[in-house]
This record gives structure tokens, C-alpha cells and sequence, in this order.
């Protein structure tokens, strides 16, 4: 018979949320999947995906909020008469935080039901190609059919489950948002910005954290290249460092126990001294990557294939799995970055390619992004390692600068690991490759130029474009120094 | 005639018949008069290449005594102390956000114009000292000295004892900026202060008045309320003049919204003593523009904020032959920045036509040492460049208003995209949804190619700068459609 509808998505997140409300746009008929497996700690959440529940929006806020504590350090420089030492109160900023999210879960239903989208909240596995069955909390079963299904659920993280107490004690960014009272002395684990992120905002509110590190600092931030980002990566962790986080570098964690006193101990071993050590804490949060949650998705009774290593779902140029009819995008996806925006736009144009006839595929080259460390990373293109993998370190030129931001002039704040660097072509025209922030404000400063690099922008048309006076980007527009020169790169006067 | 002199003999009367011939061989390569943006960078270019170059700044005090040291107009009494003064008032808008992200305090948070005060005029002391020691590093002479033109390549400097000396030079460099203007009514320059007093005001300024529209105005009217001062602003007609208005009059609501009082469609006709005092009290009789109405009102401080204008009307440029704008002042030279006087260029707020800003004036005086000693050929590009108007709402812009696109290509012919955010970090403490804005002009006859893009929303110099390169590489409407956004940032809007 006919199917039901003419469009299913199966994930009510960032990529899956844009893909159906675009569909309903054309007048289809489009109906959303969203359910929250509970974290192993219970944690749950409602509409809208990562992003909006347990990813880049309660991690701005409450790296905003440490970025406050900041700015109440420096009023009284500014001659506000602050008392110092502020205290601050989780609860207060986890309720106003869980009450926004909460806010835009209901956003999100009123969009859905105003573009008149079916929504519901079942997990959902596929009985055929174009049949999947829903399932609620309770037990009740729904069968949908449609002619196309895109699959957007994302991916959760992962638990290190070879670690004894690992998956009993241990939390998550899924529950770290979620948690109603203070999370304590911290330690979040291993590294990626994840991890970077959150260290960088509980010590910012004033939590004595810790990260432990097994080797390098945001391994496999970009999946094009493992090494890359070394350079600008340990300026984002010395700043960590000087700021108050300590690294427990080239360590990695045996066993966590549960102390009598509630507190958690955690022993590891040093691979630098060969020795083996403990601390207690009061919340361990593990940060060790990321997976998709394919397993119930019955993906290999109806022939979608995945990646063996990683379990994401591959697919071609134009977000197709290996059945027809069946599509994927987001964070499930194998080759693309997890990144809220592409899979909004690819979700975007996967529905104007079904209903609306375009043919324009999702342009995942050079997508600029960032890392809300307490002193943020932007960057855009390729890296400085990558560069000089592809072309040669002899046709590759790093321009690069240390900067002060005004600001921190008259707030006597270190400014050390404040630095940008631009990888361009050595060649005639000197075509720029990637830009390498270090900063206040890192997203604004980059959005603007990662318009520019997608138009091909060359290192003299940067240095035509004037300055905007006294900014931290204007200095992007006088980067003159370059890494071969050897010549000292700090910014000096007006 | 005369003949080639030493630095410290005295100068001869000299023949202005035009026959007089010049000294064969100068004291300078080059002397740049005025110590600023411009002035500097040419300077220090200048000396790159090994020339013999020589900086004459000098302050002439503000009516109410204020000076300051070398670096010009931005490092002491523009650019900087604002954007530090802008700086305070943000922090006390993050003071009260810190609360609702849980931070704790209960005590009333006050300011202290002082302690502000003292910590930026440190650090614009310690700008002053690396100016001096980046000049004498690179080997530039330089003398605190005001400087005259008295005759063809010849210049007389006059320091604060009155001491004279004379030099010559091969050319010249003309940088010495603005002024504030006042307004000719009576108690003008006795009571009221300008941008040139207000950085380093020895004293709380008190309940006060900001005469102008101006971003100048607007600004210092900004941080003052940001600050915690009661005050008002008076406007003659529109705010902004020149900016694309639709924005500007975002700006003036928010501001509005935010404690400001605008007095609209009135102008200052009288200003009386009614107590000394720092501050003392003032009387303001201001008369309307559209009718008779006169009104009064009682302030601690007036500051003028109602215009620039050059320096040139001082320093006899008519010895030498210099054309200026009888009417503005200001020098109109052509796209090498030279004057009508060959051997004299002039860059920065002097110009006439082009736009007062640092970084103008800094790639202007750089490219144009560089025409002149290194054989290059770049001219300055004065196309879309950007700026940023540092209210408390920011507002960064690149390229045409949404007047002027109409005016040149036809209301049919450009569209606008438009939005309104909500930037993430003003969730949580309820602030003002829907007043951040963003929108860009396209050109439909060119490929919809972007050509002017503005922004009201924090950080909107930031966000600004780099979209202003991509306008530079041309960027259109699709290109920006295919970009990504960085979430969760302001400027992926």
C-alpha cells in the first residue's frame, strides 16, 4: 500500500529537527522520531538533540558564566567596587541554564506543530526499508511507513568500560548540565574540546579541577589530520594551566572506587615516572569521545551499511546510505564533522533535493568552528601540519602574531597565549589555507573570514582590507610576520 | 635669498616670489608634523628605508588646560580611552548578568570614576613611552615642538618655552589631525568640556549634558550611562549623520531604552556658572529648532561632542602655497595623498573626502613612504572599509548604507536581507530580545554580490572584521548562503 507519509525522520535533534521542518515547507507529510535513551546515571532530556540539551548550548552558558567571573575580576580595575572573592552557586546557574534548554524543548514542539509536523516521542528501529517501528517509554508500539527516511540520531558518549567503576561512577557531559548540585572537585578525563571546555568552565566558576590526559590535547578535534593542532593546542591548555586547571598529562586511569565519604578515588598510572597514583574527587566526568547509537536502529537487517571501526553510517555526496531511499546526516555520519551547523544545512538541502528540485549537494570544505576553552580557539581551513602535508613546507607560508586585547591592558590580565596564525599558499597568489585564532571572542572573529576563505581570499586582499580600530581581529589584517623569518611575532603598539 | 642653515641659527627673512631658491641640500629627507595615527607610521616607515626623518608634535591645551603626549588624537583622547571606558561600562552590565549565571553578591555595585580614570591614563602613559622609545629605536628625531611652515622646505618649531628653531626638508608630511569644535555661544570654552578633557577629568563628572549626534557623542553619552551617570543627551536633528540611519536609529532606541534622554530638536544657546566645584554646577538655556520654545536645565558637566575640525588654519600653509577647504579647513589631496605643493603630503582626519579613522590614516601614511622611497606603486584603498561605533548596543559596518545603495544603484536593483538575534549569553539573564540586528545589502545586477553589511549586537567589531575581507574578495549572497555558521556565536547569524 501506500505509505503513510512522504517523509520520516528518525531523531528530533539540530540535523533532523531542520531537515523535517524544511520538508514541511513544500507542503509535505513529515513526521520526527525523537527519544532520549536515559544516561547509565538516568540523566534524560526533551526535544532538540544534543546541541540544544546536553551540548553547544548549556556549554556556552556555562562557559559564559565562567567568562563573568572573569569580568568580575577585572571590574575593579575598571573601578567597580566589587568585593573579591565572589562565590558562585551551581544551582543557581544549572536551574537558570535547565530552564532555558526547557524553554527552547518547547520551541521546538510549537515549531514542529505550527509547520505541522507529526512529532513523536518513540524510538524508533526499521521493520523494512520503508517501515519503522516506534516504540514509547511505556511499551506502546507504533507502526510509521514512509517513502523516504532520513536517520539523524546522533551519537552519545562513550564510556570507558575497560576501566573497573568506569561506567558506575563516572558521568558524562549527558549529565554534567543536568546535575542539580554542584559536581565538586572534578576530574573530566582524557582529552577533546569536550573535555577542554568543560575543565575550562567548572574551574572558571571556581571548582578545583583536573584533566587527565593520556597523550596529546585534542587528538582527533579534526578528523583530517591527528597531529595538527599541537601548536595551538598547547597554548589553549598553558592558558588552562595559568588559569587554574591542572593537567595530569601522559596518565590514564586503572580504577575509580566509591569512598566512604560518597567521594570517588581514582587511581591511574604516570606513564612519564612509571608510577602509580591516586586522588579523590567528588565527580569524575569521562570525555572519551563520542559514538552513535546504531544498535537498535536494526540498520543491518535492512542493508545500511557502517563503518566497522567507528559504527557510523556511510554515505555519498549527497547524505544517501547504501538503500535507496534511506539517507543520514549529523553526527551519525562517517567522514563529516559533528558540528551543529552542517548538519542543519545538510539536513536543509537534503530536503530541497527530495521535494524541492535542487540538486545543490552540502559543501562540507572548509567549515569554520570553535572551542569555548576560557581563552577561545576559532579556526577555519586547514591546519599548519596539514598544510605542509598537502603542499610542502616549501610552498606553505605561516603568518603569525602574539596580540594583547585591549582589555586586558587595564585589567593586567596575561595575555602570553593570546596569538593567530594564517597558513597561506607560497605561490604568486598567495591563496589563504586556514586561519588559526587564539582569543577573546574567537567565533566572532572567525565567522567573517571563513566567509572570506570560501571566496578564495588571497593574503594581499587581506592586507588591502582595513582594520577596525581597537579590535582583536584588526590584527588578522597585519599579520606580516612569518614563522621562516624566525623574527619575534609580538604585536607591538598602535 | 638664503642659503642652507644649521639646526640652531636663526632664521633670515625669507622672499615668497617663488624665484628664491631652494636650500641645496636638506636637514631632513623627511619631516612629518603631527604625532599621531598617520604621522607615526610614516615616520617609522620612513626610517625602514633609511631615511633622515624628523616627528614634530605638539598639544595645544584644550580651553580647560587638558594635554597630553605623543601618539595623536587615538592613543590618548580617542580610540583607546573609549574603548577602555566602553570596556567599564560593559563589565557593569556583565556585573549584573554574573547574578543570574550564579554568581553571588549582594551589596550594590558603584563605580569610581577615579580609580577608572587613573588606570587608563597609566596605560596611555605607558603608549606615550613606547612611542618615544619605538621612535628613538628606529631612529627618528623627534621634538616636541609646534610646527610652521615659514617658507619653501622650511619649517619653524616652537616647543612650550617658546624656543625657535628652524629646519628644512626634502618633503613634508601633513598629519595633524582634529580638534573638537565648539559652539560659539556664550560659556562655551569657560564651563563646558570636550573628548579632550573627558578621558582624564580629575574629578566624577556628575550629572551631564552631551551636546551632539555624533558617534563621538554617542559613545561618551554610552559608557557615561553605563557607568551610572544621570544625564542627557541634546540633539540637534538626526544621530549619526552619514551612518545608514535605520541602524542608527536602533542604536539611539536601545539607548533609550537604557537610561538615556534624548533631548531632540534643540540647541544650546547659553551656558552660566551657577557654582564652582569639581564638578560645579551649570545652567543650560537651550532654544528649539522647529519653533520658539526655550528650555532650561541645571547639570554638573557639559560636554560638546558637535564636531571635529582641522588644525590648519595655525600653521600658515599659505607661506608655502597649500590649498585647504576655506570652508572645512581641511587639505583635499590627490589619491597619493599629495597636495597641490608637490614636495607636501598630508594623510588622516585632515583630508578632505576621506574617512577619519586610525587605520586609514596608518595604511595611507605606510603605503605612501612606501611610493616614495621603496618604488612601490600601491595606493591607499578608501573602499569599503570597515568601522565600528563602540555604543553600548556595538555597531560594525562595511560598505554602502542602505540610503546611499539606493541612491547608486536604484531601489530595484539592491536587495536586503534582515535579521533579528538573540545572542545565547542574554537567555539567561532575560536581556533585550530582538534587538540585535544584522542585515546585508546585495547588488541583484551583480551576482548579488554583498555591498554593505551591517551589524548591531556585541563584539560587532569582531564579528565586522572579517566580513569586511570577504566583502574585499567580493563575496556574494550565495557564497555567504554556503558558508557555515560557527555555533553558538553572534556572527553566524
Amino acid at each position: 500500500g501506500k505509505n503513510e507519509y512522504d517523509l520520516l525522520v528518525i531523531g528530533g535533534g539540530s540535523g533532523g529537527l531542520a531537515c523535517a521542518k524544511e520538508a514541511a515547507q513544500f507542503g509535505r507529510k513529515v513526521a520526527v522520531l525523537d527519544y532520549v535513551d536515559p544516561s547509565p546515571q538516568g540523566t534524560t532530556w526533551g526535544l532538540g538533540g544534543t546541541c540544544v540539551n546536553v551540548g553547544c548550548i548549556p556549554k556556552k552558558l556555562m562557559h559564559q558564566a565562567a567568562l563573568l567571573g572573569s569580568a568580575l575580576k577585572d571590574a575593579p580595575h575598571y573601578g567597580w567596587n566589587t568585593a573579591q572573592p565572589v562565590h558562585h552557586s551551581w544551582s543557581v546557574m544549572a536551574q537558570a541554564v535547565q530552564n532555558y534548554v526547557k524553554s527552547l524543548n518547547w520551541g521546538h514542539r510549537v515549531q514542529l506543530q505550527d509547520k505541522k509536523v507529526k512529532y513523536f516521542n518513540m524510538k524508533g528501529s526499521f521493520s523494512d526499508p520503508h517501515t519503522v517501528r516506534g516504540l514509547t517509554k511505556a511499551g506502546k508500539e507504533t507502526i510509521i511507513t514512509a517513502d523516504n527516511i532520513v536517520i539523524a540520531t546522533g551519537g552519545r558518549p562513550k564510556y570507558p568500560t575497560h576501566i573497573a567503576g568506569a561506567l558506575q561512577y563516572g558521568i558524562t557531559s549527558d549529565d554534567l548540565f543536568w546535575l542539580k548540585e554542584s559536581p565538586g572537585k572534578t576530574l573530566p578525563s582524557f582529552i577533546l574540546y569536550v573535555s577542554l571546555e568543560c575543565a575550562g568552565f567548572l574551574t572558571g566558576i571556581g571548582l578545583d579541577t583536573a584533566v587527565m590526559m593520556r597523550s596529546i590535547p585534542l587528538r582527533g578535534f579534526d578528523q583530517a589530520s591527528m597531529e595538527h593542532l599541537t601548536q595551538m593546542a598547547s597554548l589553549v591548555t598553558e592558558h588552562m594551566e595559568s588559569y587554574g586547571t591542572k593537567f595530569l598529562k601522559r596518565c590514564f586511569p586503572t580504577k575509580v572506587e566509591k569512598l566512604e565519604s560518597n567521594r570517588l578515588q581514582v587511581t591511574w598510572k604516570n606513564t612519564d615516572l612509571g608510577t602509580e597514583e591516586t586522588d579523590s574527587f567528588d565527580t569524575v566526568m569521562w570525555a572519551v569521545g563520542r559514538a552513535p547509537d546504531t544498535k537498535t536502529l536494526n540498520l543491518e537487517t535492512i542493508g545500511v551499511k557502517t563503518n566497522s571501526e567507528t559504527g557510523k553510517i556511510i554515505v555519498d555526496a549527497s547524505e544517501a546510505t547504501s538503500v535507496p531511499h534511506i539517507y543520514a546526516i549529523g553526527d551519525i555520519t562517517e567522514g563529516r564533522p559533528e558540528l551543529t551547523p552542517t548538519a542543519i544545512a545538510a539536513g536543509k538541502l537534503l530536503a530541497r533535493r527530495l521535494f524541492g528540485q535542487s540538486a545543490e549537494l552540502m559543501d562540507y570544505d572548509t567549515v569554520p568552528t570553535t572551542v569555548f576553552t576560557p581563552l577561545e580557539y576559532g579556526c577555519v581551513g586547514l591546519s599548519e601540519e596539514a598544510a605542509v602535508q598537502c603542499h610542502g613546507s616549501d610552498n606553505v607560508e605561516v603568518f603569525h602574531a602574539y596580540y594583547k586585547p585591549l582589555e586586558f591592558t587595564v585589567a593586567e590580565r596575561d595575555a602570553t597565549q593570546c596569538y593567530m596564525k594564517m597558513v597561506c599558499l607560497r605561490e604568486r597568489e598567495q591563496r589563504i589555507l586556514g586561519l588559526h585564532f587564539i582569543g577573546p571572542n574567537a567565533g566572532e572573529v572567525i565567522q567573517g573570514f571563513a566567509l572570506g576563505i570560501k571566496c578564495g581570499a588571497t593574503y594581499p586582499q587581506l592586507m588591502k582590507t582595513v582594520g577596525i580600530h581597537p579590535t582583536c581581529a584588526e590584527e588578522v589584517t597585519k599579520l606580516h610576520i612569518t614563522k621562516r623569518s624566525g623574527l619575534d611575532a609580538t604585536v607591538t603598539g598602535c | 635669498s638664503v642659503q642652507a642653515h644649521k639646526e640652531d641659527k636663526p632664521q633670515k627673512p625669507m622672499e615668497m616670489n617663488g624665484l628664491t631658491p631652494v636650500p641645496d641640500s636638506y636637514d631632513y629627507d623627511l619631516i612629518v608634523i603631527g604625532g599621531g595615527s598617520g604621522g607615526l607610521a610614516a615616520a617609522k616607515e620612513a626610517a625602514k628605508y633609511e631615511k633622515k626623518v624628523m616627528v614634530l608634535d605638539f598639544v595645544k591645551p584644550t580651553p580647560q588646560g587638558s594635554s597630553w603626549g605623543l601618539g595623536g588624537t587615538c592613543v590618548n583622547v580617542g580610540c583607546i580611552p573609549k574603548k577602555l571606558m566602553h570596556q567599564a561600562a560593559l563589565l557593569g552590565q556583565a556585573l549584573q548578568d554574573s547574578r543570574k549565571f550564579g554568581w553571588q553578591f549582594t551589596e550594590e555595585v558603584k563605580h569610581n570614576w577615579m580609580t577608572m580614570t587613573e588606570s587608563v591614563q597609566n596605560y596611555i602613559g605607558s603608549l606615550n613611552w613606547g612611542y618615544r622609545v619605538s621612535l628613538r629605536d628606529n631612529k627618528v628625531t623627534y621634538e616636541n615642538a609646534y610646527g610652521e611652515f615659514v617658507g619653501p622646505h622650511t619649517i619653524k618649531a616652537t616647543n612650550k618655552r617658546g624656543v625657535e628653531k628652524v629646519y628644512t626638508a626634502e618633503r613634508f608630511l601633513i598629519a595633524t589631525g582634529e580638534r573638537p569644535r565648539y559652539l560659539g555661544i556664550p560659556g562655551d570654552k569657560e564651563y563646558c568640556i570636550s573628548s579632550d578633557d573627558l578621558f582624564s577629568l580629575p574629578y566624577c563628572p556628575g550629572k551631564t549634558l552631551v551636546v551632539g549626534a555624533s558617534y563621538v557623542a554617542l559613545e561618551c553619552a554610552g559608557f557615561l550611562a553605563g557607568l551610572g551617570f544621570f544625564f542627557s543627551v541634546m540633539v540637534r536633528s538626526i544621530l549619526l549623520r552619514g551612518f545608514d540611519q535605520d541602524m542608527a536609529n536602533k542604536i539611539g532606541e536601545y539607548m533609550k531604552e537604557h537610561g538615556v534622554n534624548f533631548i531632540r530638536e534643540f540647541v544650546p544657546i547659553k551656558v552660566e556658572q551657577l557654582e564652582e566645584g569639581t564638578p560645579g554646577r551649570l545652567k543650560v538655556t537651550a532654544k528649539s529648532t522647529t519653533g520658539d520654545q526655550i528650555i532650561e536645565g541645571e547639570y554638573n558637566t557639559v560636554l560638546l561632542a558637535i564636531g571635529r575640525d582641522p588644525c590648519t588654519f595655525f600653521f600658515w600653509l599659505d607661506k608655502v602655497g597649500v590649498n585647504i577647504n576655506e570652508k572645512t579647513g581641511k587639505i583635499p589631496v590627490n589619491d597619493e595623498e599629495q597636495t597641490n605643493v608637490p614636495y607636501i603630503y598630508a594623510v588622516g582626519d585632515i583630508l578632505q573626502d576621506k574617512l577619519e579613522l586610525t587605520p586609514v590614516a596608518i595604511q595611507a601614511g605606510r603605503l605612501l613612504v612606501r611610493r616614495l622611497y621603496a618604488g612601490a606603486t600601491t595606493k591607499c584603498d578608501y573602499v569599503n572599509v570597515p568601522t565600528t561605533v563602540f555604543t553600548p548596543l556595538e555597531y560594525g559596518a562595511c560598505g554602502y548604507s542602505e540610503e546611499t545603495a539606493v541612491e547608486k544603484f536604484g531601489e530595484e536593483n539592491i536587495e536586503v536581507y534582515h535579521s533579528h538575534f538573540w545572542p545565547l549569553e542574554w537567555t539567561v539573564p532575560s536581556r533585550d530580545n530582538n534587538k540585535c540586528y544584522a542585515k546585508i545589502i546585495c547588488n541583484i545586477q551583480d551576482n548579488e554580490r554583498v555591498i554593505g553589511f551591517h551589524v548591531l549586537g556585541p563584539n560587532a567589531g569582531e564579528v565586522t572584521q572579517g566580513f569586511a575581507a570577504a566583502i574585499k574578495c567580493g563575496m556574494t549572497k550565495e557564497q555567504l548562503d554556503n558558508t557555515v555558521g560557527i555555533h553558538p556565536v553572534c556572527a553566524e547569524v
